[in-house]
């Protein structure tokens, strides 16, 4: 990004003034050197975003921020229903819900370290992953519709986990206001053998070590310990909310001229909340989120299955759940009055800070863990949302890394077996269906996780609690 | 001009690109690309034939429908797609897609589509007649 073209405002906030019809400044979080790697397309759709109609305080980037559909990926925007404001299928993103759960296995790397291959194996069994793997649920009708309105409530009631993991999930489980009868039966049936299963691309699911603890207090809240192994799990709402995001950037594209919405960018197309496309949208879009809450607890109880087997009796906790594809209806300060505020989250975490109403009880006074995905080579993060993250981001930080290299470059540059071979030397054993997948999700291919997070950390966006190295990696 | 494919970048996702002499011809090649960003579209055997039908107020908006179509065709009956013929008349398409239940084995596919995107969408004749038809894909 051209940096001719920002206000600096502090070594890690940069201002797009308004111009031309931003109704709001554009306020990119990141160093100097993440914000200059940028791809221009993100001031470009930061821009955009700006323009929208009901749009409050500003138009956000996160420190991950690239190129992505309307909104940019790491893009953050809230806006007001009642001053006309707009919901919008490119600004939660195909993937609805996709988001990271952490568990706590309470075993250590040295006992892990041992059994790893065997564990590796059995994860690979038990979690369906990759293209064309169904999961053993087959849902139809009106299970399908109770999946759609319950989530990972759903799940437990189905004997998947258990009620205590409940309250560790965003929404306590269960999205309320979904709407299953406004998702097509074309959804519907592409996610009919897909619950439980991991999908493909950038998914995962990891076993991993804390290698590293930043913030004693925090860590100790969230229960993690240096040597303590962990398992990360990152899908989404598959293919169900796949075909959501198709039909609705579909008809929002063609409705949005009958609502006197002209958008610089197509993708960017989006419709009222106080309209029948939005909400029809917001009903299909909190069902898509159920079905990923639902999803992930689904892995949950595989996960758990699969370590009983190889460890007997391990016990593995759930510490937390983010979704950061999503747009949630949340109370913000707004000059001094709490507003009621549509926020869209496009590859952004919520990170909520200590006290919010939202929290579990355990984890109020610390704040919101806040769970950062990395590649298979390198680490992922967990940090907390910080004190004052709401008046900078709307409770807001980053999700990834990011890639760095397309997937076509990376083929070229990489073979697949070689990697894994290269990540086992380094003691990262991964099971994936495909060898070019892995090559296109080489973690040569991403950012620096490490320096997208420090910014976070330094803006104030969430703070560093722990840092995650992968043990196993299962890819899709 | 021969009809051809190909991807061009896109930071996180896939761009395809599909080139002929005319524009069912490069719609043919954009669904080759497609199936290009899951595995090699020579090695899938033409067992199974599935009929496609799509309407779109305009080209480019017909071209993402055609490609979603497929993208759902692909998702629920678990095949890969390696030809096709396409016929457009106006806004409407019919075409026929021919392939194969997906083998983890032998087609070790990469990544499963999520969708066709407005991004980088275009359908156009060129200068030289020929067609060009392209987008990227979410995956």
């Amino acid at each position: 990004m051209d940096l001719s073209l920002l206000s600096r405002k502090s070594d890690v906030e940069w201002w797009i003034e308004p111009h031309g019809r931003m109704r709001v400044p554009g306020i990119v979080f990141g160093t100097e050197s993440l914000v200059k790697e940028m791809d221009e397309k993100v001031y470009e759709q930061v821009t955009n975003v700006a323009t929208l109609r009901g749009i409050v305080r500003a138009s956000y980037a996160m420190p991950d921020a690239h190129w992505g559909y309307g909104f940019s990926i790491g893009g953050v925007a809230a806006f007001d229903a009642d001053q006309g404001g707009v919901i919008s299928a490119g600004g939660v993103g195909f993937d609805i819900s996709c988001g990271v759960r952490l568990l706590s296995t309470g075993l250590t790397r040295e006992l892990v370290e041992p059994l790893k291959k065997r564990l590796a194996d059995e994860l690979a069994r038990s979690v369906p992953a990759g293209v064309g793997r169904g999961g053993r649920l087959h849902l139809d009708g009106p299970e399908m519709d109770a999946m759609l309105a319950g989530g990972a409530r759903w799940a437990v009631e189905q004997g998947y986990g258990m009620a205590a993991d409940l309250e560790r999930i965003e929404e306590h489980g269960r999205m309320s206001g979904a709407k299953p009868g406004e998702v097509s039966e074309h959804a519907k049936t592409r996610q009919r053998d897909q619950m439980g299963t991991l999908g493909s691309g950038n998914h995962y699911l990891e076993v991993q070590h804390v290698a590293k603890v930043f913030d004693p207090a925090a860590a100790s809240a969230f229960a993690l310990r240096e040597g303590d192994v962990v398992v990360s799990i990152h899908c989404g709402s598959r293919g169900l909310g796949h075909q959501i995001g198709t039909e609705f950037l579909k008809r929002m594209v063609l409705a949005a001229p009958g609502y006197g919405i002209d958008v610089p960018d197509r993708e960017l197309a989006c419709a009222p909340i106080d309209s029948p496309e939005g909400e029809a949208y917001l009903g299909a879009m909190r069902a898509a989120t159920n079905c990923a809450l639902a999803n992930r607890q689904i892995i949950t109880h595989l996960v758990r299955r699969a370590f009983d087997s190889v460890v007997p009796r391990s016990q593995l906790t759930l510490l937390y759940d983010v979704s950061h594809n999503t747009c949630k209806v949340e109370s913000h300060q707004m000059d001094g009055r709490t507003q009621r505020l549509f926020v869209h989250r496009k590859g952004a975490t919520r990170a909520f800070g200590p006290g919010h109403p939202d929290l579990p009880p355990a984890l109020s006074a610390i704040g919101q863990p806040v769970l950062i995905g990395g590649t298979m080579g390198t680490a992922s993060y967990v940090l907390v949302g910080a004190g004052g993250s709401e008046a900078r981001s709307f409770g807001s930080s980053c999700h990834g890394a990011g890639r760095s290299m397309s997937r076509h470059q990376a083929l070229r540059q990489w073979n697949g077996r070689q990697v894994i071979e290269e990540l086992a030397s380094r003691g990262i054993l991964i099971r994936s269906p495909s060898a070019r997948g892995v090559a296109e999700e080489a973690p040569g291919a991403y950012k620096d996780v490490t320096a997208v997070v420090d910014a976070a950390d330094r803006a104030g966006l969430s703070r560093k609690v722990a840092r995650l190295e992968p043990l196993v990696c299962i890819k899709g | 001009m021969r009809a051809a494919w190909e991807h061009f970048p896109h930071g996180a996702d896939v761009g395809i690109r599909g080139m002929g002499p005319t524009k069912e011809a490069a719609f043919e090649q954009a669904a080759l690309a497609l199936t290009g960003a899951v595995t090699d579209p020579a090695a899938v055997r033409p067992e199974v034939a599935v009929q496609v039908a799509c309407e779109a107020p305009a080209a480019d908006v017909l071209l993402v429908d055609w490609l979603n179509a497929l993208v759902y065709e692909m998702a629920t009956r678990r095949l890969v797609f390696g030809a096709f013929t396409v016929a457009i008349d106006g806004g409407r398409l019919h075409a026929t897609a021919w392939g194969e239940t997906i083998d983890q084995v032998r087609h070790e596919p990469a990544v499963e589509i999520k969708g066709a995107t407005y991004t980088a969408l275009r359908v156009e004749e060129r200068d030289d007649g020929s067609w060009l038809a392209q987008c990227v894909v979410d995956v």
